[in-house]
């Protein structure tokens, strides 16, 4: 039965140094290759940039932390790699590697020593991956009788999750699926499909999005306040200081949403409690405000975090806002420079909407949404309809963390600040 | 904080697999074993047995060495080395899996291994010295020893389970064994084959009853054809030692009394349970063995078990893939752990037995549709080139997709053939996929593919 464990095959192995996918944030369990910058025989000094991961959160740089020769490569452009899989093998030229097409989100020594077990027992190095469907090439993979029985049922596979190894579709994937062939008749605006049925692996962002958007809606009581400001003072306050940077040759132009989160800075200074966080079975209050901010990206969103923000003005504030947004934009943001915040605003004000709830983004207590500043007939004072400017304000909150009477008084400062802008220039 | 992330209780096919596995995934692993690493499989049963049913195979081709055209002259065998040679091999792999641990960084205790309540593991060393060893969580892994039937008394000598046969010093004249699944039927052939008078006892109607009932019906045959006696549907009433042997008082459609120089009891296991909890410490049960969840935990929090000991099928590769999942599921709490559906089950005699998936009643009794496509070892060109033409392979295709819903095979090699169906289950591949696979010629694998091909009619050798 079998033969010793091969020794010699065991420390050559060795001599060569697998390179790991790392853990590049707190909540990162998986990575996308990216981009290769080293080929299969380059030389590679430690420091270097090898190759770009995308995260949950952005892309960032790989950089090698031994020197050798690139002897393999695991994970080809566009694989998924768990923290800790093997991405690539380095080591002496000319060195001899195992096969490693297959990266394990498994420790080195995993698939390094060969299985020379010699009782009759397997040490599969498989890890569980419901992962998606479609190879990145748009096959779908399916076992051949999941294949017929989809046939017979008039079931389309590339609409089915996979639960077998590596995401491929057995039969009770199979089973368990209606039929999805029927397609509504014509309409006025014709009958087509709307688009090609096709699947999409979830990006690594959009895994995150769903994982803490659920977490947050099912497990914070979440309740909504909201008020309306009169949006003239702030319109007309904007439009004068934006001229007159112009004229200054200013590199500066102020947003609206400037001007909401300075706003809500000096609210949150003034009502303290609710730049809170939920832990369980303490509520922390933050002496610091790390403001965090929505910006929308091709697929999902993120919120970049301009540090103390209770220590700056409204000039830094617009100008950190406007480059956390680009970088975001760009998928350059580093991870501290999206976690960590204390509060979140969310402003849906540049399309439209006039009003929207915002879920929690946890574990903060609290989160602003922001509607368009709108124009409609208001009450004056003396009791005339006349024509005015209303943005509305809604806040969301954690019920464990801040009540009723303390999120609407947050929401009436916040109300004083914005219909009287001037105060968040000084 | 505990000193380990995982502790393993037992360092058998299950306890030493799941500790390596967690120390892949990154983990402190410790497994406790009171004996020596590799439990029943590698020390006392699947390893040595089957070095034993090699020796038996040599003896019997040389005896039959004629029909090759080679002549021998007298030929005698040592029994105390045929023996010996059991041990060294299960010596020499245990020293192996000992070195697996320690290469794969897992800590490695000898000594006798108790779960209290608190979680935490007292070991007592040979030496009389105890250590306490604490886990974050615990793999229950100290498996199955033989069980032994109400009013015989095992003495090692007259009255043996399979872990003293493995120990004879000398072969007994004649030979009662009870109880005719794998073990039983494996020291009959073996025995027998070495020229001990065996008596197989089975209280089921059949040698090998979870087997297919043709397959199960065709190896009593054949052993009856080598020269055991096989009495079915017999139970044991009473069985007195005496100095010179055992008498066997059988019941049942074969009452008779059967007298033998020693008696093999193979009528199953139990669960080891006692010797691995502290007096007090109860977990829930399920017909006798640890009862767990879809996850492997037990009832006690943060204790997980795994192989014979959470029951059947008691199996050395089956109780190895339940500690790889339940290391999984312990590491990674998002992920689903597997358990056992579909596994291959072998029995070493010759001809051996090996098979996978429903028998054919069972297909029926579920009232499945699906078509039986068999072919004999005789049609294959390879089996009567090698002097191997008896046996049979069946397999159960579904209809009408063609999944393949089991296999079974009585012959040469045909623990080393279930392999290609398994893989085939595991991949949902149809007979198609198996048809237009090309198998070598001229190889026993072509009867799996010519077995299938004639379940849909068109098998071209038969």
């Amino acid at each position: 039965m079998g033969r010793p464990v091969g020794i010699i095959e065991f420390f050559r192995f060795f001599m060569a140094k697998e390179i790991t996918m790392p853990a590049l944030s707190p909540s990162m369990t998986e990575g996308v290759l990216a981009k290769w910058h080293k080929k299969v025989g380059d030389t590679i000094k430690p420091g270097e940039v090898i190759a770009e991961v995308e995260t949950d959160k952005a892309t960032m740089d790989l950089e090698a932390f031994d020197k050798g020769t690139l002897l393999a490569i695991a994970a080809p452009e566009g694989a998924k790699v768990a923290v800790n899989g093997r991405i690539a093998v380095i080591g002496e030229p000319g060195e001899k590697v195992e096969a490693v097409s297959a990266p394990a989100p498994t420790k080195p020594t995993a698939a390094a020593v060969p299985v020379t077990t010699t009782v009759s027992s397997s040490v599969p190095v498989s890890a569980p991956a419901p992962a998606p469907v479609a190879s990145a090439s748009g096959r779908v993979k399916a076992s051949p009788l999941a294949k017929k029985i989809a046939a017979e049922k008039g079931v389309d596979l590339a609409r089915l999750a996979g639960s077998g190894p590596g995401g491929r579709i057995v039969r009770q994937d199979v089973e368990g699926a209606s039929g999805g062939g029927a397609r509504s008749a014509a309409s006025l605006f014709g009958g087509k499909p709307i688009a090609q049925d096709s699947t999409k692996p979830v990006s690594q962002m959009r895994a995150a999005i769903a994982r803490r958007l659920v977490e947050s809606k099912t497990t914070a009581p979440h309740f909504y306040v909201e008020r309306e400001a009169d949006a003239a003072p702030l319109g007309r306050l904007r439009t004068s200081a934006n001229e007159a940077l112009e004229l200054a040759k200013a590199n500066l132009r102020l947003t609206v949403t400037d001007f909401v989160l300075k706003a809500t800075v000096e609210a949150l200074r003034r009502v303290p409690s609710v730049n809170s966080s939920w832990e369980g079975n303490a509520i922390r209050q933050h002496g610091a405000i790390h403001l965090a901010f929505a910006v929308a990206l091709p697929d999902g969103l993120i919120t970049p975090v301009i540090r103390n923000a209770h220590a700056k003005d409204l000039r830094t504030i617009a100008r950190e806002a406007k480059e956390l947004g680009a970088k975001a934009k760009a998928g350059k943001l580093q991870p501290e420079e999206y976690t960590g915040g204390t509060f979140t605003v969310s402003n849906l004000g540049m399309v439209g909407v006039e009003r929207f709830a915002a879920i929690l983004n946890p574990p903060q207590a609290a989160i602003l949404a922001v509607g368009a500043a709108v124009k409609k007939p208001v009450l004056a004072s003396n009791g005339a309809v006349i024509p005015g400017e209303r943005m509305s304000l809604t806040v969301s909150v954690d019920h464990r963390v801040v009540d009723g009477l303390v999120a609407g008084q947050f929401l009436k400062d916040l109300v004083e600040l914005l219909e009287n802008p001037g105060v968040l220039l000084l | 904080m505990a000193a380990y992330d995982l502790a393993v209780l037992g360092g058998g096919p299950a306890g030493y697999v799941g500790a390596i596995r967690a120390a892949q995934l990154g983990k402190k692993a410790v497994v406790i074993e009171k004996e020596r690493a590799g439990g029943t499989c590698l020390n006392w049963g699947c390893i040595p047995s089957k070095s034993l049913l090699k020796n038996a195979e040599i003896y019997q081709h040389i005896l039959h060495a004629e029909d090759y055209g080679i002549t021998t002259g007298k030929v005698s065998f040592d029994f105390a080395k045929v023996m010996g040679r059991s041990r060294a091999v299960s010596d020499r792999i245990a020293k192996g899996v000992e070195f697996l641990l320690k290469a794969k960084k897992v800590d490695y205790v000898v000594g006798e291994g108790k779960l209290g309540a608190d979680r935490k593991i007292k070991v007592k060393t040979a030496d009389g010295k105890s250590q306490t060893i604490e886990a974050t969580n615990v793999l229950l892994a100290t498996g199955c020893v033989p069980r032994v039937l109400p009013g015989l008394k095992v003495d090692g000598k007259k009255v043996m389970t399979s872990r003293e046969a493995l120990e004879m010093k000398k072969q007994p004249k004649s030979m009662v064994v009870l109880g005719a699944g794998a073990i039983g039927v494996e020291f009959a052939y073996f025995l027998n084959s070495f020229g001990t008078k065996v008596t197989l006892v089975e209280m089921k109607a059949r040698v090998l009853p979870v087997e297919d009932e043709e397959i199960s019906d065709l190896l009593g045959k054949t052993l009856a054809k080598q020269g055991v006696t096989v009495l079915t549907d017999a139970a044991m009433e009473s069985c007195t030692v005496s100095a010179s042997g055992v008498k066997v008082k059988l019941s049942g459609k074969n009452a008779k009394t059967v007298e033998a120089e020693a008696l093999l009891c193979a009528v199953g296991v139990q669960a080891n349970l006692e010797n691995a909890l502290e007096p007090g410490v109860k977990l829930e049960l399920d017909r006798g063995y640890v009862k767990t969840n879809a996850r492997y935990q037990t009832s006690m929090a943060g204790v997980f078990a795994a192989g014979d000991i959470i029951g059947p099928p008691w199996l050395a590769h089956v109780a190895s893939f339940e500690a790889i999942e339940a290391v999984n599921g312990i590491f990674d709490p998002k992920g689903q752990p597997k358990k056992v559906t579909v596994f291959p089950g072998c029995t070493y005699c010759q001809p051996q037995v090996a098979s996978i998936g429903l028998t054919e009643a069972a297909a029926k009794e579920k009232k499945l549709k699906f078509k039986v496509g068999r072919f004999p070892y005789r049609a294959s060109g390879r089996a009567v080139a090698s002097g191997d033409s008896e046996g049979l392979v069946k397999i159960l295709i579904g209809e009408p997709h063609g999944e393949i819903l089991g296999a079974h095979i009585i012959g040469a090699e045909a623990t080393e053939l279930i392999a290609e169906v398994g893989l085939g289950m595991t991949l949902e591949a149809t007979a198609d996929e198996i048809a237009h696979t090309i198998h070598a010629h001229p190889t026993l694998t072509e009867m799996i593919k010519e077995a299938t091909e004639a379940a849909a009619g068109h098998a071209i050798h038969i």
